[in-house]
């Protein structure tokens, strides 16, 4: 089932979901309405860090069109004492999360919410709503939050046996890393920062949910796991998962920011309370304040290497802001920095920090591209240090199978070297430069490479065939990017029949098994594999009803082209049997075709990137722009080779505008003071050149098609990319990120 | 506050509606006209999900009153494919895989559809100056662009 001459199987089809979605009709999160609905919305907290001593609601309750009000008084406590794990989420701070309990963490933290006849009604109680703050200090950078004076969050956190704002920390070693800087010729060490950024989803978070009078609930939105949302609100809420159906909706992006939620369990109490359908509807606003970006960083990185290039010791200092309450993802930049590098000793060591600002999220390679700033930076240093060409030593020190990995497991396939040659090989990285094409103008070129874990995990797949002979196939995962495109070539082929008769949709929670996130690059890894077994099961359902037919046994038919075949002894014997012939049998035959398959998937291997950049800065304006940029990435076997470039290219530019452009800006006060997309500044289409994917497919021998995951990857390279590129243009090195005009000017000022 | 009566076209269809005056043409088309496929991104005009075009002019719904439609011809997404015929550009962008979520798309081809009306041959920077006020987060603009000047492309080789 791994034939390159597929005829669906890396075939530029035409998605599923497509037609709806280029004519307006897909619906999203915030494009349902239910009869009798009405509107909830959320009051935020105004202060960046405060005790809440009281909440008084009922002003707002008499407020007329109001129809329910709720805090957290009104959901399942969950003491900070007592963990409660759902996936990689602390129920504690989700709950906290959702809405505020003993305090306000950041400003735009939620602290109530109303439903109303409308959401101007809405918006006036939430006004009426009285709250008793006690305004403490409060704490942004990371710096600022780990000093030893500063204003501590949480009480019950402890570090090194004191209060502090460090919440966790991670530690991964191998060797002995100051033997192996003792042995080095060269050491390279330095501080980098980055700052928070967001995921930057054009869809704002939105629901609509129906608590109906015999208590079962239906919700929908949109999110990158319509389980995780029946889960969390069941925990929340403490109604029963049978009772809540999830639908997912179209989601406009999510990129990990929607592997958690927001305003669900609020609904379905306002729902509840009110008995009315209730939708929410976040405006850009309090996306921007009040929802997960990636987050910011305070890294040290020290790199030992033999004059020949040898890596010999690697040591990692990485602090992560978590925002208010606990959970940045130390696995990043902790486990990933250093992992496509066979060094004899690493220390690497992570902090999770919280500070006054909005929980982080996942964000695309939660972590890694932090850690691979610094980590590249400092490589690309000790190349120019060593005389090597940067990609030559990448070569040298890749990983290879068998390799203990510093995060535990055996390496099995390791395809970075590919990766890295590929990029060597490409036009791109032997082009000529004109360095200085005109007065106040220089050019440079970067590169650097990537990590990422990749994951298996749950999915179940229902492939249905229908009465009059065509297929229905039904995943649990919501499509951010084309899935449901890869997984109707998989199923096409794999059947032997022309794509137009495969049709793919997403089950909700109440019709399809369980299927975890879409996340961690993992949905068209695990839902292929899922699909390939339901597909099989279904081929022997429909080879065993040609046995019967013919009344040969069925292990003398073959399924070829869609159709039964007699084969062995059986050879001709009879005319084959087309899927539809024995569709239109199905019932006299035994019954109906098909099956679900649920599987805890395993066998993702690893994704490794190698990028090249040309950048041009404007040394007067401190303007960087990107000229050329190639992406290459092993991806195992292309299913929809558009949508892996799309991951790919997508991915890449994100990284542009977390190197370049995107921060958060905080006022004195501890408020988000550039919450929009005008001054929060994403890239947009004359900001970048074409991207470049380099496709590689190397099959990994654990998945039936070969498939390795794409999405996270391409974003780890690019930061340090570019900054190596604005090294080689400007001969210095930025630290910080992003490298925005004032940034860039600042720094040239400094260097002289 | 009574409401205003507004007697507009909206694809080409006379449609009348009662709004506030505060109301944006974007809660409008979304809200009682059902007309969703306009998308709400940042409600500011700064991400172009709700463009749509008035008398032929491209706009951000959000950013204008419902009431100012009195007299116009107002265009959305639901009126760019004509008696189910997609436009040559929402059949390219799906050959071309120029959408990943899609969330974006709506807004990126009204945008696109203007472009083409005003420039049958825009260069690569022509395109991505006009469709600079559109943001995807998705597809880094490559497929887009692309998407954009070969239908323009196969449109010039119909006309010739």
């Amino acid at each position: 089932m791994n034939d390159m001459s597929n005829k669906w199987i890396g075939a530029r089809t035409i998605r599923p979901d497509g037609a709806d979605k280029v004519t307006g009709r897909a619906q999203y999160s915030a494009d349902f309405a239910m009869p009798g609905m009405i509107w909830g919305k959320v009051l935020r907290s105004p202060h960046a860090h405060a005790v809440i001593k009281s909440i008084d609601t009922s002003k707002a309750e008499a407020l007329p069109g109001v129809k329910a009000v709720v805090t957290a008084k009104d959901f399942v406590p969950f003491p900070v004492d007592k963990p409660v794990a759902l996936g990689i989420q602390d129920m504690r701070w989700m709950a906290r999360n959702i809405l505020a309990h003993e305090k306000a963490l950041f400003h735009g933290h939620p602290i109530a919410a109303v439903a109303a006849i409308s959401e101007e009604v809405a918006a006036e109680a939430c006004k009426l709503i009285a709250v008793d703050y006690e305004v403490l200090p409060h704490a942004i950078e990371i710096e600022d939050a780990i000093k030893p004076d500063a204003p501590i969050l949480h009480d019950f956190l402890k570090h090194e046996g004191k209060p502090s704002n460090i919440a966790g920390t991670m530690v991964l070693k191998t060797g002995d890393v100051e033997k192996g800087f003792a042995e080095a010729d060269v050491v390279v060490e330095h501080t980098f920062t980055s700052r928070p950024v967001h995921q930057g989803y054009i869809e704002p978070h939105a629901c609509t949910v129906s608590y109906a009078a015999d208590g079962r609930v239906t919700i929908w939105s949109s999110s990158q796991g319509q389980f995780m949302v029946r889960a969390m609100t069941s925990l929340l809420t403490g109604i029963p998962q049978s009772n809540i159906r999830a639908i997912p909706a179209e989601i406009g992006g999510g990129f990990g920011g929607k592997t958690i939620i927001y305003l669900e369990p609020v609904a379905v109490l306002l729902s509840k309370k009110s008995g009315r359908p209730v939708k929410m509807v976040m405006t850009r606003d309090e996306v921007m304040r009040a929802t997960g970006p990636a987050p910011g960083s305070l890294m040290t990185v020290k790199i030992g290497a033999k004059k020949d290039g040898t890596l010999v010791a690697a040591k990692g200092e990485f602090y992560l802001q978590a925002g208010g309450l606990p959970g940045s993802p130390l696995r990043g930049p902790v486990g990933c920095s250093f992992a496509a590098y066979a060094i004899p000793n690493i220390l690497s060591t992570g902090y999770d920090v919280v500070s006054n600002r909005s929980k982080v999220a996942a964000y695309r390679a939660p972590g890694a591209p932090h850690g691979a700033f610094a980590t590249e930076s400092v490589l690309d240093e000790i190349a120019h240090k060593l005389g090597l060409d940067p990609l030559e030593m990448r070569i040298k020190n890749s990983v290879k199978p068998g390799d203990k990995a510093i995060y535990g497991p055996v390496f099995g396939d390791v395809t970075f070297v590919e990766t890295v040659d590929a990029i060597r090989k490409h036009p791109h990285y032997t082009a000529p430069l004109d360095r200085n094409p005109r007065p106040g103008v220089k050019r440079g070129r970067g590169v650097a490479s990537g990590f990422w874990y990749n994951a298996g995990g749950e999915s179940s797949v229902q492939v249905n065939i229908t009465e009059d002979g065509n297929v229905v196939v039904t995943t649990g995962h919501p499509d951010v990017g084309g899935s449901r495109a890869s997984i109707a070539n998989v199923v096409a082929e794999l059947l032997g029949i022309d794509h137009s008769r495969v049709s793919v949709i997403i089950g909700d929670t109440q019709t399809i098994g369980f299927s975890n996130l879409t996340g961690g690059s993992r949905v068209t890894f695990a839902s292929a594999m899922v699909a390939t077994a339901s597909v099989e099961k279904v081929v022997g359902q429909l080879k065993d009803r040609a046995a019967k037919i013919w009344n040969i046994d069925a292990e003398a038919i073959k399924w070829e082209d869609g159709m039964a075949l007699p084969a062995g002894d059986n050879a001709g014997k009879f005319p084959p049997l087309s899927l539809k012939e024995l569709a239109a049998k199905a019932n006299e035959m035994g019954g109906p075709i098909g099956t679900q398959v649920q599987l805890n998937t395993t066998g993702a291997d690893p994704g490794f990137a190698t990028h090249c950049v040309d950048v041009e800065v404007d040394v007067d304006l401190g303007i960087v722009r990107v000229l050329r940029y190639t992406a290459a990435q092993d991806v195992g076997r292309a299913l929809h080779p558009s949508y892996v470039e799309g991951q790919i290219q997508g991915g890449v530019v994100q990284g542009i505008g977390w190197a370049l452009s995107e921060e958060y800006l905080y006022d004195k006060n501890g408020r988000v003071d550039n919450a929009g997309f005008l001054d929060y500044r994403m890239p947009v289409c004359s900001d970048v050149p074409m991207i470049e994917a380099l496709v590689i497919e190397i099959p990994n021998s654990k998945h039936p098609q070969g498939v390795r995951g794409v999405g996270e990857a391409p974003i780890v390279p690019p930061l340090a990319a570019i900054a190596n590129a604005v090294n080689d243009a400007l001969g210095v090195r930025f630290f910080d990120l992003p490298m925005s005009p004032p940034r860039v000017t600042a720094r040239l000022d400094e260097a002289g | 506050m009574s409401k205003l009566h507004v007697t507009t076209t909206i694809n080409g269809e006379p449609v009348e509606y009662l709004c506030d005056a505060s109301a944006s043409m974007l809660d409008i088309l979304r809200g009682p006209l059902g007309l969703t496929g306009t998308k709400e991104g940042c409600g500011s005009g700064d991400c172009g999900a709700c463009s749509i075009t008035v008398d032929g002019r491209l706009v951000c719904a959000c950013l204008m009153l419902a009431a100012e439609a009195e007299g116009k011809a107002i265009g959305t997404i639901e009126g760019m494919a004509e008696h189910g015929v997609l436009h040559p550009l929402q059949q390219k962008f799906l050959e071309m895989a120029a959408l990943q979520c899609g969330i974006c798309t709506p807004g990126v081809l009204m945008a696109s559809k203007a472009l083409l009306e005003r420039n049958p041959d825009p260069t690569e920077e022509e395109v991505r100056f006009w469709l600079a006020g559109n943001l995807c987060r998705c597809t880094g603009y490559d497929k887009i662009v692309r998407a954009v000047m070969e239908t323009a492309a196969d449109m010039r080789e119909t006309v010739r």
